[in-house]
C-alpha cells in the first residue's frame, strides 16, 4: 500500500429509489491490497453501494470505477475481477468440496489445471486435503466459512467483497478467518468487508462509517478513535450512528 | 424450588447422525435474563424449540413454570412468548392486524396488556396500516416482540433477536429487554455475540450441543484459569505470531487493537513478556495486566474441549 494504486474509485456516487436517496454523494477510494471496512447501521445504504460496486445495480449518478472498469458499461468485466461472499454460505451444500471448487472455477473460466492447482493450494492452507471428497453439508460450520472465502478468491480477483462474513461464527473461527483475510490482502487482493463486530473494525486498514446514506467518517481506526475521543471502534460507531434519524 | 422458572435435565436431540443437543441441564430463575451464548450450530434453536413445545426431545426432561414441555404442552403454550430467529409474522397482514391476530389466538385483551408493549409498539404505531412484509428490519423486530408479549407471557423466549443487527440497534434492543425484566417477565435469550453475555443475569456458554460453563458473567470471568495480559498494537499479525513462539505462553489471540495473551506458568510475567518483545524490536508495545472477558473464557473452554 501507499503506492496509490486504486482498485475502487467512487466520486459522488448517488443512488435513488424514487424519492428515497439510498446513497448520497459517496466519494472514496480503496487502494490495492487494502482491507477496507465498510460499516454502517442497518438500512444506512451499505448493501446498495456494494451491489453497485459489484456491477449488479446501476447508480443514479456519479463517476465510479472498479478494477479500472466503469460500473455503468463494463459490469461483465467487473464481475470477472471480483469475488463475493455473503453472510450466508455461498457453497453448494450437496456437492463435495472438490466439486464446489470445480463449479466456481468453471464459472470464472479457469482451466482444469489451474482449478486443480488452486484447489490443492487452498485445501493445503486450511489443512483439510483429506476432506476434499466430503459433502459440504457434512462439514462443521467453521470449515464451511473458511471454504466459502477460499472459493471466493480462487480466481485471484483484484477485489473480494465480504458481506458480514463472520456472522454467527465461533470466536476462534472468527479470528482464523481474519488471519485468512490478512493473508489475501498481503497477496495484493483488496478486501472490502462489512461487519457488525466492532472489534473486527479494528482489523481493517481503513474504515468508512455510513449514516443515513452518507459516509460520515473515513479513516484508519486509530485516527477515528483519536478524532472521536473514543477508546475503541464500538464507541466511534455509537457516537456517529446514534445521531442518525 | 419455587424460584425456578425454566428447568432442563439431560436434554438430548439428534437429527439423524447430527447430535444437536448432547444431554444438557440447566435452570433459570424467575425474573432473570438468562443468556444462551454460542455460535451457529451450538444447539440454541433446538433447545428453544423443545422449551416452546415445538419439538420433542429424544431424552431428558424440561419444564417451564412447573409445566412439562411434553405432557403439559397445551397449557405451556399459553404462558410462553416466543420470538423465533426468523421473522415469522404474517407478511400480508398489517402491523395492527398482526397484533390483533396474536392477541386473538391467546384470547388476550390488547388494551389490558398494552402497558407491556407500549414503549416498543409506540415506535411502530405510525405504521399500523402498513403490511408487516414492508417494514424495515428494526421495525419487524419490534412488531415481533410486541406480538410475543401481547398475551402477557410469564416467560419470554427470544431466539437470536440481535443477529445481523447493527451495534446501535443491538444496544437499544437490550435496553428494551432490561425494561421488560423489571415487569417481572423471565427472559431466555440466545445470541452469538459474546459481548451481550454481560447484560444477562446468568448465562450458559454453548458449543456443539453442550453447555461448557454456566453461571453469572462475573462467576465465569473470575474462574478464568490463567493470568492474562493485553498488549495494544498496530502490528497485530506480526506480534501475534511472535508471541505464539514464546515459551511459557498458553495462548495469544486478537481482540480488536489489542492482543490478549495468557501465560502458562508463574515464571512468565509482564517483565518477561516485555523483555521478549523488546528483543525483537517491539519497543512501543507494553504488556499490561488484563481482566478476562466472556470471549476470553469462551475461547479457553473451546480449546479445552478440543484437546480434552
Amino acid at each position: 500500500m501507499g503506492n496509490n494504486e486504486y482498485v475502487i474509485e467512487a466520486e459522488n456516487l448517488v443512488k435513488k429509489f424514487g424519492s428515497f436517496v439510498a446513497n448520497d454523494n459517496l466519494t472514496f477510494k480503496v487502494e490495492k491490497g487494502e482491507i477496507f471496512g465498510f460499516l454502517g447501521a442497518n438500512g444506512a445504504g451499505k448493501t446498495t453501494a456494494i451491489r453497485i460496486l459489484c456491477g449488479l445495480l446501476l447508480p443514479t449518478s456519479g463517476k465510479i470505477t472498479v478494477a479500472g472498469q466503469n460500473v455503468y458499461t463494463q459490469t461483465e468485466a467487473i464481475k470477472k475481477q471480483i469475488g463475493y461472499m455473503s453472510q450466508r454460505f455461498s457453497l453448494y451444500e450437496d456437492l463435495t468440496i472438490n466439486e464446489n471448487f470445480r463449479f466456481y472455477g468453471g464459472i470464472y473460466g479457469m482451466s482444469r489445471i489451474k482449478i486443480k492447482e488452486k484447489t490443492a493450494e487452498m485445501l493445503d492452507r486450511l489443512g483439510i486435503e483429506s476432506l476434499k471428497n466430503s459433502i459440504v453439508a457434512s462439514l462443521p460450520l467453521g470449515i464451511r466459512q473458511k471454504l466459502s472465502f477460499s472459493v471466493a478468491i480462487m480466481h485471484s480477483p483484484q477485489i473480494v467483497f465480504l458481506d458480514e462474513p463472520t456472522g454467527g461464527v465461533d470466536p476462534i473461527t472468527r479470528r482464523q478467518f481474519w488471519e485468512l483475510i490478512y493473508e489475501a490482502a498481503a497477496k495484493g487482493i483488496t478486501v472490502f468487508v462489512t461487519t457488525h463486530y466492532m472489534d473486527e473494525a479494528e482489523y481493517c486498514n481503513r474504515v468508512s462509517i455510513m449514516v443515513d446514506g452518507r459516509i460520515e467518517a473515513l479513516d484508519t481506526p486509530r485516527n477515528l478513535k483519536d478524532k472521536f475521543q473514543a477508546k475503541n471502534m464500538d464507541e466511534v460507531f455509537l457516537k456517529l450512528a446514534r445521531k442518525a434519524g | 424450588m419455587t424460584d425456578i422458572s425454566v428447568y432442563g435435565e439431560g436434554l438430548v436431540k439428534n437429527y439423524g447422525k447430527t447430535e444437536a443437543l448432547r444431554g444438557i441441564s440447566f435452570s433459570v430463575n424467575k425474573g432473570e435474563i438468562f443468556g444462551f451464548i454460542g455460535p451457529d450450530g451450538a444447539g440454541k434453536t433446538t433447545l428453544f424449540r423443545i422449551l416452546t413445545t415445538l419439538l420433542l426431545p429424544d431424552a431428558g426432561d424440561a419444564s417451564v413454570e412447573g409445566f412439562h414441555v411434553v405432557k403439559d404442552f397445551r397449557h405451556l403454550r399459553t404462558i410462553l412468548g416466543y420470538m423465533p430467529g426468523r421473522f415469522s409474522l404474517y407478511q400480508d397482514l398489517t402491523v395492527e392486524e398482526n397484533l390483533k391476530f396474536f392477541a386473538g389466538i391467546f384470547k388476550a385483551d390488547i388494551s389490558k396488556n398494552y402497558h407491556l408493549i407500549k414503549e416498543i409498539y409506540d415506535q411502530i404505531a405510525p405504521f399500523a396500516k402498513r403490511r408487516a412484509g414492508k417494514l424495515s428490519g428494526g421495525m419487524k423486530q419490534k412488531l415481533a416482540l410486541s406480538c410475543a408479549l401481547i398475551h402477557k407471557p410469564e416467560v419470554l423466549i427470544l431466539d437470536e433477536p440481535t443477529t445481523g443487527v447493527d451495534a446501535v440497534s443491538r444496544r437499544e434492543f437490550w435496553e428494551m429487554l432490561i425494561r421488560l425484566k423489571s415487569q417481572g417477565i423471565t427472559i431466555l435469550v440466545s445470541t452469538p455475540y459474546m459481548d451481550e453475555a454481560i447484560l444477562c443475569d446468568r448465562v450458559a456458554l454453548m458449543q456443539h450441543g453442550s453447555i461448557m460453563a454456566s453461571g453469572t458473567p462475573d462467576e465465569i470471568m473470575s474462574s478464568y484459569p490463567h493470568r492474562l495480559f493485553k498488549i495494544s498494537t498496530d502490528r497485530t499479525l506480526e506480534l501475534l505470531s511472535l508471541i505464539r513462539k514464546m515459551n511459557g505462553i498458553h495462548s495469544a489471540e486478537m481482540f480488536g487493537s489489542d492482543i490478549h495473551l495468557s501465560v502458562a506458568d508463574a515464571e512468565t510475567g509482564i517483565e518477561e513478556v516485555g523483555e521478549y518483545l523488546r528483543n525483537y524490536g517491539f519497543t512501543a508495545e507494553k504488556p499490561e495486566e488484563a481482566k478476562p472477558g466472556i470471549e476470553d473464557c469462551f475461547i479457553d473452554f473451546m480449546k479445552l474441549n478440543q484437546t480434552g
